[in-house]
C-alpha cells in the first residue's frame, strides 16, 4: 500500500527583502494508520509545511503526494478524503454545534452523520448550543468534529491543543487515539513535546524549515544519549567554574553533557552508576550541589541536544 | 436533501435572523427613517417668509409703517420692524431673508443676499406684495392646493430610501460578511473542504436577494399604509429593478471585499464607495439640481440609474419602457464588478 503522505524536497520561500525561507528542502513520508507529529518551536515551518500538504498553500518547489494523489491533478478527490482542523478558525457564532457539523457534512459526498461526529467529540450535551457559548476546548473539539464528519482517511490537526487546559487536552488526545484505532492516519503539529510523546508513533523534529530528527519518540530519546537525565544545579558560579564539562562527560554511562540553568544536564544510560560517581566528583572539587535530580528524558532534551535551544520558547541560549 | 447550497443559504439566514440588532438595523431603521422624514415633510403649513423693515430709512417710522401695512396684505409674510443695526444683524444670522429700507417718496431699497434661497424667496414675495398693494386693480389668481399622491415629497423620498437600502444591503450584506469570514479564517476553512466555490458565492447572492425582497416589501407596504405612497406603474418592472439593484450592489460589495483583510479597511472602503452616491444620486433631492458639468458622471452611477427607474415606475406610472436604461447600467456595473471580484478574490 502506498504511503499516506509523501513529501520530497519541499521548498517554500516567501518573497520579500530578504526573502523568508520558511521551508528549506523538507522530505518526509507518513505511512497509513500512523499518527505522525511535526514537532518544532514556533516559526520552525510546521504550519507552512502542513498547509502545503493540505493543498492550501502552493510550494515554491518540491513534490507532494497525498493518499497517492497529486494536488494539481486530483484536488477534488483528495479533499473528499481528508479532514482538516486549522490552527485558528472562528466558526459562525450563531449556529448550533449540530448545525455547524451538518453544514460541513453537506460538502462531502460520503461521511458519518452529524450526530455521530458530535458524539465522537463528546459534545452531545452541547449539540443545540450556539458556537459562541462554547468554551475554548469545546470549540476545538467542534473544529475536530467538522474535520471528522467527512469520515476522512487522513486527518490534519494544526496545534489542536494550544491554549487549552490540561483536561481539554486529554479529551482531544482521546479523540485522536480513537480515530487512529480505526486504522486511519493522523498528521499533527505541536510544540508540546509531551503531546508528541503520548500521541505520535513517529515524529519529525523541524527547525528552520528542515527535518533535524526523525523517528519514534523513544528511539529519538535513546539516540540523543540515553533515556535518563541527571540535572545538577550548583550553589554558585565559583562552584560551577571548578567543575569542567569534560570531567562530567568522563563519568560512567554519561553520553552527553550540556549546560543548563546554573548547572548541567547529563544524559546517562544508567543513573544508578553515574550518580555515585558524580557525587564523588562534586566532593573532590568542593562543589556543593543546590539541586540534584534524575528524570526520564523527553523530546525537549532531544531538541536541546540537537539545537541548544528549548522547544517551547525557541529562544537562543543566554 | 442535504445539498451544500441549501446548507450555506440556511447558514446565512441563521446568522442573520438570530441577531436581533442586525434585523433591526436592516428592517426597522429604514421604516423609522421614512416615518420620521415622511411626517416631517407631510402637509407642511405654507412656508412663512420673514421680512424686516428698517425704521432708520429716510422716510423714518411713517414710511416703515406704510411698507409694513402693504406687506401684511400677503398672508405668507411675517414682518419685523427694527433699527438699521438690528435688521442687518438679523439678516446676518439668517433670522430674516430681506431687509426693506424705506426711502423718500414711496421708494425703498432691498438689502439681501442673492445667493440664499430664503433671501431670493423673500425678495420675490415682498416685491409681489408691494406691487399688488400699489395696484389693487390687478386680478388676483385663485389658489388651488395640489396634494395628489405621486407628487408629494414623501412620494419622491420612498424610492430614494428603497434605493439606498438596496445599496447599503448589497455592499454591507455581501462585502462585510465576506471580510468577516476572511478575518475569522472561515473562508480558508471552507476552502479546505470539497465545497464548491460557486455554491458559496451563489449562497451569498441568494440569501442577499431574499433579505432584500423582504426589506423592500416591508418598506413599500409601510409607505403605502402610512402615507398612501403607491406603486403607480408596473409591479413586474419594479421587481426587476429591485432584483437588478440588489445584484448590482452585491457585485460591487464583493469587489470591495475581494482582497481586504480587516474590518476597518472594508468599512472605510464601503463608505468611500457609498458616500458619493448618497450625495450625488438624488436620494433626498433631485440629482438634476447639480451643475450640468457633473451630470454625465452622476448619470452613470448605478444608484442614479436605479432611482430614476424606481421613480419612473412608482411615481410616474411607467411600465417596462422605463426599465431599459437603468437595467443596462445596473447589469453592467454588477457584471463587471462580479467578474473582477471573482478574478481577484482572496480565499485565505
Amino acid at each position: 500500500m502506498s504511503a499516506a503522505i509523501r513529501v520530497s524536497n519541499l521548498i517554500k520561500t516567501y518573497p520579500g527583502r530578504p526573502p523568508v525561507e520558511a521551508v528549506r528542502g523538507l522530505s518526509l513520508e507518513v505511512s497509513r494508520g500512523e499518527c505522525f507529529g511535526l514537532l518544532g518551536p514556533n516559526g520552525a515551518g510546521k504550519t507552512t509545511t502542513l498547509e502545503i500538504i493540505e493543498g492550501l498553500l502552493a510550494p515554491t518547489s518540491g513534490h507532494v503526494e497525498v493518499l497517492g494523489l497529486r494536488w494539481e491533478a486530483n484536488e477534488r478527490a483528495i479533499r473528499q478524503r481528508i479532514g482538516i482542523s486549522l490552527q485558528e478558525t472562528r466558526l459562525p457564532d450563531r449556529l448550533t454545534v449540530h448545525e455547524t457539523v451538518e453544514l460541513f457534512r453537506s460538502f462531502y459526498t460520503s461521511g458519518i452523520s452529524p450526530s455521530e461526529a458530535v458524539a465522537a467529540v463528546s459534545l452531545e450535551e452541547k449539540a443545540d448550543s450556539y458556537v459562541e457559548k462554547l468554551s475554548g476546548g469545546q470549540k476545538q473539539r467542534l473544529a475536530v468534529a467538522c474535520a471528522l464528519v467527512g469520515d476522512p482517511d487522513l486527518l490534519f490537526l494544526d496545534e489542536p491543543t494550544t491554549g487549552l487546559d490540561p483536561q481539554s487536552r486529554r479529551e482531544l488526545w482521546e479523540i485522536v487515539r480513537a480515530f487512529k484505532a480505526r486504522g486511519r492516519t493522523v498528521l499533527i503539529t505541536t510544540h508540546y513535546m509531551d503531546e508528541a510523546e503520548r500521541l505520535c508513533d513517529r515524529v519529525a523534529v523541524i527547525d528552520h524549515g528542515q527535518v533535524i530528527a526523525l523517528g519514534a519518540p523513544p528511539e529519538l530519546i535513546l539516540k540523543s544519549g540515553g533515556e535518563h537525565v541527571i540535572d545538577v544545579r550548583l550553589a554558585n558560579d565559583q562552584a560551577a567554574q571548578a567543575l569542567a564539562a569534560d570531567d562530567l562527560a568522563r563519568l560512567p554511562t554519561v553520553a552527553a553533557v550540556r549546560p543548563s540553568d546554573g548547572g548541567f544536564s547529563l544524559s546517562a544510560a544508567e543513573p544508578h552508576t553515574a550518580l555515585p560517581a558524580l557525587l564523588l566528583l562534586l566532593q573532590q572539587k568542593g562543589a556543593t550541589p543546590a539541586g540534584l535530580g534524575t528524570r526520564l528524558a523527553t523530546l525537549d532534551d532531544v531538541f536541546v541536544a540537537l539545537t541548544g535551544r528549548h522547544l517551547r520558547d525557541g529562544d537562543l541560549p543566554p | 436533501m442535504n445539498h451544500p447550497l441549501r446548507q450555506l443559504v440556511l447558514t446565512r439566514f441563521r446568522e442573520f435572523f438570530r441577531r436581533p440588532s442586525t434585523v433591526f438595523w436592516v428592517y426597522g431603521f429604514p421604516l423609522l427613517l421614512s416615518g420620521v422624514l415622511g411626517v416631517a415633510f407631510q402637509n407642511r403649513p405654507a412656508a412663512q417668509v420673514p421680512i424686516d423693515v428698517s425704521v432708520d430709512g429716510i422716510g423714518e417710522m411713517q414710511a416703515a409703517e406704510s411698507v409694513r401695512a402693504k406687506l401684511l396684505g400677503d398672508a405668507r409674510i411675517v414682518v419685523a420692524m427694527g433699527t438699521d443695526r438690528e435688521c442687518r444683524n438679523r439678516l446676518r444670522i439668517g433670522k430674516t431673508g430681506l431687509v426693506i429700507i424705506p426711502e423718500a417718496s414711496g421708494r425703498y431699497d432691498y438689502l439681501f443676499d442673492a445667493n440664499r434661497p430664503e433671501s431670493a424667496l423673500a425678495r420675490a414675495t415682498a416685491d409681489s406684495a408691494l406691487c399688488r398693494a400699489d395696484a389693487p386693480e390687478l386680478a388676483v389668481p385663485t389658489e388651488v392646493a395640489f396634494n395628489e399622491p405621486g407628487g408629494r415629497y414623501i412620494d419622491f423620498l420612498i424610492p430614494g430610501l428603497v434605493g439606498i437600502n438596496l445599496m447599503g444591503g448589497g455592499l454591507w450584506g455581501v462585502g462585510f460578511v465576506v471580510v468577516d469570514m476572511r478575518v475569522r479564517k472561515l473562508l480558508k476553512r471552507f476552502l479546505a473542504t470539497p465545497m464548491k466555490r460557486r455554491d458559496f458565492l451563489l449562497a451569498l447572492i441568494i440569501s442577499r436577494a431574499v433579505f432584500t425582497l423582504i426589506e423592500v416589501t416591508i418598506l413599500l407596504v409601510f409607505a403605502w399604509l402610512a402615507f398612501g405612497v403607491a406603486v403607480r406603474g408596473n409591479f413586474g418592472a419594479l421587481a426587476v429593478l429591485v432584483v437588478l439593484g440588489a445584484g448590482c450592489f452585491g457585485g460591487i460589495g464583493l469587489l470591495v471585499a475581494c482582497r481586504v483583510e480587516t474590518i476597518e479597511s472594508v468599512s472605510g472602503l464601503m463608505n468611500a464607495v457609498m458616500l458619493p452616491m448618497y450625495l450625488l444620486c438624488g436620494v433626498f433631492f433631485a440629482a438634476d439640481r447639480f451643475p450640468d458639468a457633473m451630470q454625465p458622471l452622476i448619470r452613470v452611477l448605478p444608484l442614479t440609474a436605479l432611482l430614476d427607474g424606481l421613480r419612473a415606475v412608482m411615481n410616474e406610472g411607467a411600465g417596462w419602457g422605463a426599465v431599459d436604461r437603468p437595467a443596462i447600467v445596473l447589469a453592467a456595473w454588477g457584471a463587471v464588478s462580479f467578474a473582477i471580484a471573482l478574478r481577484w478574490f482572496k480565499w485565505r
